[in-house]
This record gives C-alpha cells, structure tokens and sequence, in this order.
C-alpha cells in the first residue's frame, strides 16, 4: 500500500519536474518568472496581463530581430 | 585592465581519477577507435551505418570530456566564483539565469538547421569517408571550440555581438568588414538555402501544396497565440503540428486531384513566390507569421531528428556508397566542382564548423547563462549534437544506391531529362542504374521524377524515407515520409528565409542610418520596407540566377555559400585568438590558432581556385573567358542549349567572381586588422585594454554538466538551507 503510494508520490514528483522544464523550453514559464518578478522587488507593483505581456514580448522582436534568429 | 586570472583556479582541488573512470573511459576509447577501425579497414563490402554511429560518438565523448574540459578550464579560465551577466543584469526577461538543460535546448534548436542535413549529402560525392572524418574531427577541433570560446567572450562582455566585439577589440576598420562581411554572406545564405527549396518543389504538386498549407496553419497560430489563449506554446504547436501532419496526406490527395496542375510550379514561377512570400513575410508582424512559424518549425525539427537517430540505432542500414569515389582526387564530381582539399571542408561546414554559430552564441545565449562554468557543456555540448545530426545526414545519402545518388544530384546539363539519357550520364560516371530503377524509385515516392533534384534535400528524404519505412509502416509509407521530410526541411529554411530578410534589413538600416538618420528608426515604415525590398531582391537575384543557371545552381552556388559561411568562421576565430593573446595568454592562443589557421588555408585555397583556376569548371573568370570566347566563335557549349543560356553564364560566372573576390577582401582586412591589434599586445602587454565587465561575485549555485558531480550536490544543499536560490538581482539593469 504504502509502497504503492510512495511510488506514485515520486512519479507525481518527476512530473511535476518535467513539467516545469518543459514550460521553459518552450517559453510558457516566461510570464510567470516576469510575475514573480515584479512582485519580489515590490508587491504593489501593477504588473501586465498575460495576453498585455506576451503582446509586448512579441512586438519587441519587431524592434530588433536578432534576438532569437535561428540559423543555417 | 587585464583579464582577471588572479582569481584562483577552481580546478585547484584536483581529484585522482578512480579506477572505474578509468576504465569506463578506456572502454570508451577502444570502441570509438573500433568504429574507426572497421571504416578504414572495409574494402570493398559494404559496412554498416553503426560503426560511422559508433566511431563519432566515442569521439565526441573522448573530446567533451577531455579536450573541452582543458579549455574550460586552462585555457578560458571558467570562473564558478564570477556572476554572469543573467545573474548580475537579471531583469526576468532577456537577462535571466535560465536552467542549463533548457539553455542547452534553446541554444541548439538556435544552431541546428538545414545546414547539417545539406551539406554533408552534396559531400557524399566524394564518398563517405571524407565527410565523416572532417564532420568528427572538425567539429572537436575547430566548431566546438568556436562555439564555446565566442560563447565565452560574448558572456563576459555582458552579451555583446560578434560584430561589436570585432570593432571594440580590433578596431573601427577591421569592424566595418565584418559587418559588410556579415551582411553580404547572410544574402549569400538566404538566396541558397531558398534554391534548395525550391529545387525540392519545382514539379511537385504534393510538395508544394503542403508547404503552401503551412502558410495559413501559421497564421492560425499567430491568431490563437494572439487573440484566443495569449502564450500558450505547447497547447498551439500539438495544434499546428496535427494540422502539419494532415497537411502532407492531403498533398497526396491533391496530387492526384484535378487541382494537381496548378500546384505543379515550375522553378521559375517557384522563385517569384518565394520572393514575394519572403517580402510580405519580413514587414508583417512578428506575431503573425514569424513566431508562430518558429514554434513550428522547432518542434518538426527536434522530433524529427530524434526519430532519425531512433530510425538508424533500429533500422542499423548499410552503406551503399563507397568509402571514397574517385571524384574525390579528380575534381570532376558532378555535384560540385574541385578536389577533396578544400572544396569538402567548404562544402561541410554546418556540422563541423560554421560562421553562423558565431552570431547566435554572442547573441541571445550569453544573456541567459547561469555560471561561467556552463559554456562548456552549452557551447562545446551542443555543436557535438549538431554535428551528430550532419553524420546522420551523411548515413542518409550514403545508404542509398548511388547511381541514384548522382542521377539526383547531378545538374540537368549532365543528366538530360529521361531516365534513358539519366541511366548513361550515370554510367558515364562510373555507376550503373536502370532506367526502369530511375522510375521505380520516383514512384516509390510518388514524384514525377527524381532526376536532377540537386540541393540535398531530396537525396535525404529519399534516405530518410529508406530508414523510416524499414521501422515504422514498410514500404508502403515510403511516399508518406519523403514527404514529411521534405516538409520538414522546406519549413525551418522558409522560417530561416523568413527571418534572415528581417537580420539582414535590421542591419542594412543600421548601416543606412547613416546616410540618412531617419534609416535608423525601425518602426519607420518606408524604411524597413524600402530595406526588405533591397534585401530580398539581393536574395531573389541569385536565387533566380541560380534556378536558370544553365550549368546548375547548387553546382555553381553551393561552393560560394561554403566560402562564406566558413569565412564568417575566420573572423570568429580570429576575434577569439586576439581576446586570447590581448589577454596575456599567448601560450594558450594555438587552441583558436590552429583551427584559424586551417580555416584560412581551406577558404583562401578554395577562393583561389575559384577566382584563378584555369579548369572552367573550377575558376569564374576562367568560365567566363571561355564562354566569351565561344560566343565571339558564334560556337554554344555544353550544356548550354543556345547563345542566350551562354550569355547567362558569362553574367553568373562573372557576378560570382565578383562577389568571390569581395569576400575575400573583407576577409583579408579583417585578418589583417586583427593580426596588428595581436603583435602590438605582444610586443607591449600592459597596454592593451580589454572591454571585459569587472568580476562581481556570484551567489548562484548551478552545477556545470548535465549530471551534477558529489561535490556540486554537496554545494546546492548547503545553499539550499540558505536564503532562497538565485532570482534575486544584486544590481539590476
């Protein structure tokens, strides 16, 4: 039984880990990090919306494309 | 100041290795060294695609763990006690101490592209011996350690970008030619990797229709990133990627619709859409087509090379082609003209060492890296796995028959335009195919035809489709997965096309600025659309020149973009070995030295031969000079059909030359530059200034490698118990 449900704790453990790596592979965890952020260095801070952030994090591409440009 | 080595090595505790590295690495050793073994040894029979598999990854291991870790640590001196600039300028966006294992996928998913996959499979002519052995070696003496040290310099001067370190370091002339060097080999880059696409879908309704498809399953995805559910990646790439998936089975379909003829494009119509797509691409904006497209693109590409290295370990096919061809002494290989030195090395350069690499690693990468000591397994780990994807390449095209090989990659001048006249130009070369084996294998994957599908792309579907069919669903879905992976290529180069035009006008605006201020305002629109305008008809030029180049395109372009990519190389490395010798570590300077040292006789030999060879088929001017003279006799030349595909010689041949002597030039300037700027620090250390940021103190824990070591646990559990981990900036930007 408890065996079972270490088991299971452990599992849940690793998948929580993936999960987490994963949104920042994939730049999912970018609006998060920026959250946390703003409220560490002062919890009153207005902070964007999701969609206000990635908005502004798309556009800023425009304004220099070389940041993230792929190669050959 | 001088580079600060006076903080004391942390190599100083120095572990005796046990017996058990040392046997683990000795076994290591042996089996690498076997994999050699049996590919020099085999005469004659065929050899299986593992020992290439074997020989590279035991090479591979030997040097990270041993070549890559002394350059870690004598020759750049990676400083665990020294904040990097993610730490020092964390801002939570473009500064942040990103987690070593995603940086690695982020850096490579930046480096690996359509390179590794076309290079290695134009280099097969020469058969796979060549190719496997520069891919190897060059890439543990020369790529990963460009990668690793740019990574390195960029990193201590908080993210700065090859063209700025060039001009600080060396100087305003020696910067100016590296920008203009830049600028002219990423036009260069776009035009050639447009013609493989484009010699992959002339005449392929299939094809084209997929990849037309793509263009709206982009803008789907912008709209839903946008609009629908704002940043959420992985819901809208499983989306993009299924609608991808349907997209090449409904190219089937369309093949054999009534619709079949208007997807069937000739290369020249192919070229006036790519044009116009690469237009409206650069000037719309970023989140419409771009972005979404990247995500596309990046998620075909890490699974697609993850099933190919799957494919191979399970398929474990033979190699069909010969270890070396004879065009390899000759110089008369029908893919591209020139002897093994140097025109391998050119033609291989993704994989083993590439230019490019050089921008990405003093670009984003720097700004996110968590400990200095991580450049290691960053930069040297990751152009390992890009070279690893240019071996499997090189299995791909080399499984195949190789009269089918060189019916594909050799120019339609040679090969004429049946499967009768493709069976004798093959057998001209010295290997035999059927004409009823030409059809077959078209029909095995629904073209129309195979001949003449130069570029690489097709060679390596074919191959692809070879391997992924004997693993997963047989010969009936060989069809199903040339497709795919002709889909997969033709998407990152769009992607790569898509935003290359958008680098290359952010820099010509740059440079335009000034002339004219107002240039330099990037959301002043006539400018950016007058700049995309100049940039992709500089593109559009050579591609168009190089689909109706009546002696081939990839035959007359490829060894151009080689050059230049692997000049780009030349002003890397030689940035690196002045900081080297700037910093007073002139005894250590060989490490960039001699792969410098290499790269300049390879590029200099083959920029040579190509501007002053006396073989047409090699040197420009040459070319021209003959066809002039032919046209002068009222005489037309093979394979020229008519005195119009002459004139077009002279001009291509002529604007070739031209641009191969520029190259050079700029080059030369930069070397030389960058040579006083050396001899003036040895001859008077204390002078010479470097830009490097101050050491701050580091209050970050990361391990180095993948795993982390005893001693590196021990750490993060020491600082675990402590104030919480990292994200706390000392000093923000």
């Amino acid at each position: 039984m408890s065996g079972a449900a270490v088991l299971r704790a452990g599992l849940a453990r690793r998948l929580a880990r993936f999960r987490a790596v994963w949104r920042e592979l994939t730049g999912e965890a970018v609006y998060d990090r920026y959250v946390a952020y703003t409220r560490a260095r002062d919890p009153h801070a207005e902070v964007l919306s999701r969609r206000a952030f990635e908005r502004w994090r798309v556009d800023r591409r425009e304004a220099d494309p070389r940041e993230g440009f792929r190669c050959c | 100041m001088p580079e600060s080595d006076s903080a004391a090595p942390p190599a100083a505790v120095r572990r005796r290795p046990t017996p058990i590295s040392i046997a683990v690495w000795t076994a290591v050793a042996l089996l690498g060294a076997s994999g050699w073994a049996v590919l020099a040894l085999a005469r004659g029979e065929e050899v299986s695609a593992a020992w290439l598999v074997v020989a590279a990854l035991g090479s591979y291991a030997i040097a990270y763990r041993f070549y890559s870790r002394f350059i870690a640590r004598r020759v750049l001196r990676v400083d665990k006690t020294r904040a990097t600039p993610a730490e020092r300028l964390d801002n939570g966006v473009d500064f942040h101490p990103t987690d070593r294992r995603v940086l690695l996928g982020h850096h490579f998913a930046a480096i690996a592209g359509a390179g590794p996959l076309v290079g290695p499979v134009l280099a097969a002519q020469m058969g796979y011996l060549p190719g496997t052995i520069w891919i190897v070696v060059g890439v543990i003496l020369a790529g990963a350690v460009q990668d690793m040290v740019t990574l390195f310099f960029s990193m201590r001067r908080d993210g700065k970008s090859l063209g700025q370190m060039a001009r600080e370091e060396i100087g305003p002339f020696g910067g100016a030619a590296a920008l203009i060097a830049i600028f002219a080999i990423m036009i260069i880059l776009l035009a050639v990797l447009a013609l493989v696409v484009v010699n992959a879908l002339a005449h392929s309704p299939w094809g084209t229709f997929s990849i037309a498809l793509t263009i709206p399953i982009a803008f789907f995805m912008g709209f839903y990133l946008r609009v629908l559910r704002p940043g959420r990646v992985t819901e809208v790439s499983v989306i993009g990627v299924v609608l991808l998936l349907f997209a090449i089975v409904s190219g089937s379909w369309v093949a054999e619709s009534s619709w079949a003829d208007t997807f069937t494009l000739t290369p020249g119509t192919l070229v006036i859409w790519l044009v116009v797509y690469g237009f409206f691409a650069s000037v719309l904006p970023v989140w419409m087509l771009l972005a979404p497209r990247d995500y596309l693109s990046t998620f075909m590409k890490i699974g697609t090379i993850v099933l190919l290295a799957l494919g191979v370990a399970f398929a474990l096919p033979t190699m069909k082609m010969d270890g070396i061809t004879e065009f390899a002494g000759s110089g008369a290989g029908p893919v591209f003209a020139g002897s093994l030195f140097p025109f391998v090395f050119i033609t291989i350069a993704c994989g083993a060492l590439s230019g490019f690499h050089a921008l990405i690693s003093s670009g984003t990468t720097p700004k996110m890296i968590q400990k200095e000591t991580q450049v290691r397994m960053i930069g040297y780990g990751s152009m390992l796995m890009e070279s690893f994807v240019a071996i499997m390449a090189l299995v791909a095209a080399s499984i195949i028959d190789p009269g089918l090989y060189f019916a594909m990659n050799a120019p339609a001048g040679l090969i004429g335009d049946s499967v009768q006249s493709a069976s004798e130009a093959v057998a001209n070369l010295g290997y035999t195919i059927t004409p009823e084996q030409l059809a077959a294998a078209a029909k095995a994957v629904e073209e129309e035809s195979l001949l003449s599908r130069t570029g690489g792309a097709p060679t390596l579907a074919v191959g692809i489709s070879e391997i992924f069919s004997a693993v997963f669903g047989g010969a009936g879905m060989k069809a199903f997965w040339y497709h795919f992976a002709i889909m997969f290529e033709a998407l990152f180069i769009l992607t790569t096309v898509d935003a290359g035009t958008r680098v290359g006008r952010f820099m010509l605006q740059d440079m335009l600025g000034n002339v004219y201020k107002p240039f330099r305002d990037v959301s002043w629109r006539p400018g950016a659309w007058i700049a995309s305008a100049v940039v992709v008809g500089a593109w559009g030029y050579f591609l168009w020149v190089g689909v109706h180049d009546p002696l081939g395109g990839i035959y007359q372009l490829f060894p151009l973009f080689g050059i230049a990519n692997q000049l780009l190389a030349a002003i890397a490395l030689a940035v690196a070995t002045t900081l080297l010798i700037k910093s007073g570590r002139l005894k250590w300077a060989w490490v960039t030295g001699i792969p410098l040292a290499w790269d300049v006789a390879v590029t200099f030999t083959a920029s040579w031969q190509k501007i002053f060879s006396s073989d047409p088929a090699i040197g420009f001017f040459e070319q021209r000079s003959v066809y002039r003279q032919a046209i002068e006799d009222g005489k037309v030349l093979a394979p020229a059909k008519d005195m119009d595909d002459m004139h077009t010689v002279v001009t291509n041949a002529t604007v070739d030359g031209v641009l191969s002597v520029l190259f050079l030039v700029l080059v030369l300037v930069v070397l030389i530059d960058a040579a006083r700027v050396c001899v003036k620090a040895i001859r008077n250390p204390a002078e010479s200034r470097l830009t490097e940021v101050p050491h701050v103190k580091s209050e970050l824990v990361a391990p180095a490698g993948l795993w982390p070591t005893r001693e590196e646990k021990a750490e993060l559990a020491t600082a675990g118990a402590a104030p919480a981990k990292g994200s706390d900036p000392g000093s923000p930007s």
